[in-house]
């Protein structure tokens, strides 16, 4: 066993290229993830892997339960969360990755990527969450 | 149609008290209210009232006597308060009753709201990957805001400043000592761009309000406030809501612009016409964000206001003259009923060290919440 997916149905295939988004049918509205309940006018589309980041913030205390990352106040590394725009799809929450809290800019471009929610964990029992990283 | 009159209004201060629950300071605001008005418990029609954590409101009449009244339990999440309130005009409006009652009140656990991802249909993994934290929310949406209308972070620093200000002057508030906006400025972030001094903190508080129709009030013999209009909303396609996994790249209105559409509208004023507002203020960046959306100022004007001093007890157009959410904490059943509460004693004129000068007549309240409502009220004197 190697690393695996924080959830199923969250990316598209087990090398974890890319999200799945969710399609309304009838509207054409794109949105992500897909619901959890099965429904006749959604159906699963690849979400695009390059995109800019619209806005973001910097999660700067260890979050409560039910966080499962590392939390220890003492080694607590603060994350960026952002909201990056996919063009003709939607924005996207997800965490930044390989750029510090204070060289993140409004517009600035990046690329789908899976990360470990605990880098210190063994590398056979990671568990893999989305996140995007400068181009 | 009556018109609709507060005639009395009570609170238990905000913030922290030990040893009684969220529904005994519930009581306490109506046994306040009652004396003030100048009425007894039995006099009281009808009532609607509401809290997210502390009960049930219906069962406070084993505390305050069992008459046999129509009480109704309300509940809206942020707009909660300003639910019962709309609620309990309509009653009056529609001729059905002459005197009831609105009353909201709260007691959280310290830090942060925790939140469930199955309570707001999301999969678990949106809470383990460290995503399901209302604070992240707010500092995103501010982040963009500031950078779309050219505003500097030092201008949430400033209405923390103020409302810190404000809050030494107030009563009933928690926060009661002023800080400088250079102590502000180097407190650690939490979100940014926002950091602990920018953020209101889970609290405890009640606040009731009597209302009548306009002949009952006029018998009842107290200073005529009017409640003009009481409008709640929901959000339209494309605002930007708490949790969300993803949002539209289309952007799209906010459920504060429709309800303050339509206040103004019922009340046949503009913003123009307001002395007093009482806006939002879950952190900083709402406060500026609501200044514009309510239509007292244009996107990207707010710091000038700001530093001119514009939103200050004695400028242009006070905001937020009892601290606010900032200075007062958030009781989430209570804190819509506060704004009202804070707005009938500025109007009355009793508001003591924090009266706004010059006789104020009308006066504004906006409370915006979870998952994309607003409530707004209009009162006049």
């Amino acid at each position: 066993m190697g690393a695996q997916p924080i959830a199923d149905n969250l990316f598209t295939d087990d090398r974890m290229t890319a999200l799945v988004g969710a399609r309304n049918k009838q509207t054409g509205q794109i949105f992500f993830p897909l619901p959890l309940t099965p429904n006749d006018n959604i159906e699963p589309i690849a979400l695009a892997t390059r995109g800019t980041v619209w806005t973001y913030t910097v999660q700067r205390f260890p979050p409560k339960t039910p966080y499962a990352g590392p939390a220890d106040p003492m080694n607590f590394k603060p994350y960026v969360v952002a909201y990056v725009s996919l063009p003709g799809q939607t924005m996207v929450e997800s965490r930044l990755t390989g750029v510090e809290p204070e060289d993140v800019n409004i517009g600035m471009e990046v690329e789908f990527t899976a990360i470990p929610l605990d880098p210190d964990a063994p590398a056979d029992q990671q568990i893999m969450i989305h996140a995007f990283q400068p181009v | 149609m009556s018109d609709v009159c507060i005639v009395g209004a009570g609170i238990h201060p905000f913030g922290r008290t030990e040893g009684l629950d969220g529904m005994d300071q519930g009581v306490y605001a109506v046994k306040q209210a009652l004396a003030d008005t100048g009425i007894a418990w039995e006099d009281v029609e009808f009532a609607f009232g509401g809290s997210s954590a502390s009960g049930a409101a219906d069962t406070m009449v084993s505390q305050l006597g069992l008459t046999g009244i129509q009480f109704i339990n309300v509940s809206n999440g942020c707009a909660t308060g300003g639910s019962a309130l709309n609620a309990a005009a309509s009653a009056i409006k529609s001729g059905e009753y002459e005197l009831g009652m609105a009353v909201g009140f709260d007691k959280h656990p310290r830090g942060a709201f925790n939140a469930d991802p199955a309570a707001y249909g999301l999969p678990n993994w949106y809470g383990e990957a460290g995503y399901m934290l209302t604070t992240q929310f707010f500092g995103a949406k501010i982040m963009r805001y500031l950078h779309e209308n050219g505003l500097s972070t030092e201008a949430l620093g400033r209405v923390s400043e103020k409302a810190f200000r404000n809050g030494a002057k107030t009563e009933h508030a928690w926060r009661r000592s002023e800080v400088d906006l250079e102590t502000i400025m180097n407190a650690p972030l939490i979100s940014d761009p926002l950091n602990k001094y920018m953020f209101c903190s889970p609290a405890e508080g009640a606040v009731a309000l009597i209302l009548a129709s306009e002949k009952k009030a006029k018998e009842l013999g107290g200073p005529m406030i009017r409640l003009k209009t009481s409008v709640m909303r929901t959000r339209p396609p494309g605002s930007f809501e708490v949790f969300a996994a993803s949002i539209d790249n289309e952007r799209g209105g906010t459920a504060t612009e429709l309800a303050a559409k339509a206040a103004f509208e019922q009340a046949g004023m503009g913003p123009e016409d307001i002395d007093v507002a009482q806006l939002q203020d879950t952190e900083s960046g709402a406060e500026i964000m609501h200044m514009a959306e309510n239509g007292f100022c244009p996107h990207g004007d707010q710091e000038k206001w700001l530093i001119e001093g514009r939103t200050e007890i004695n400028g242009a157009l006070p905001v937020n003259t009892d601290g606010g959410c900032l200075a007062c904490g958030e009781p989430i059943g209570a804190s819509g009923l506060r704004q009202v509460y804070e707005n009938v004693i500025q109007l009355r004129g009793t508001a003591g060290e924090h009266q706004v000068p010059g006789d104020p007549k009308t006066a504004y309240t906006q409370v915006y919440g979870a998952p994309g409502v607003a409530a707004v009220t209009i009162l006049q004197r």
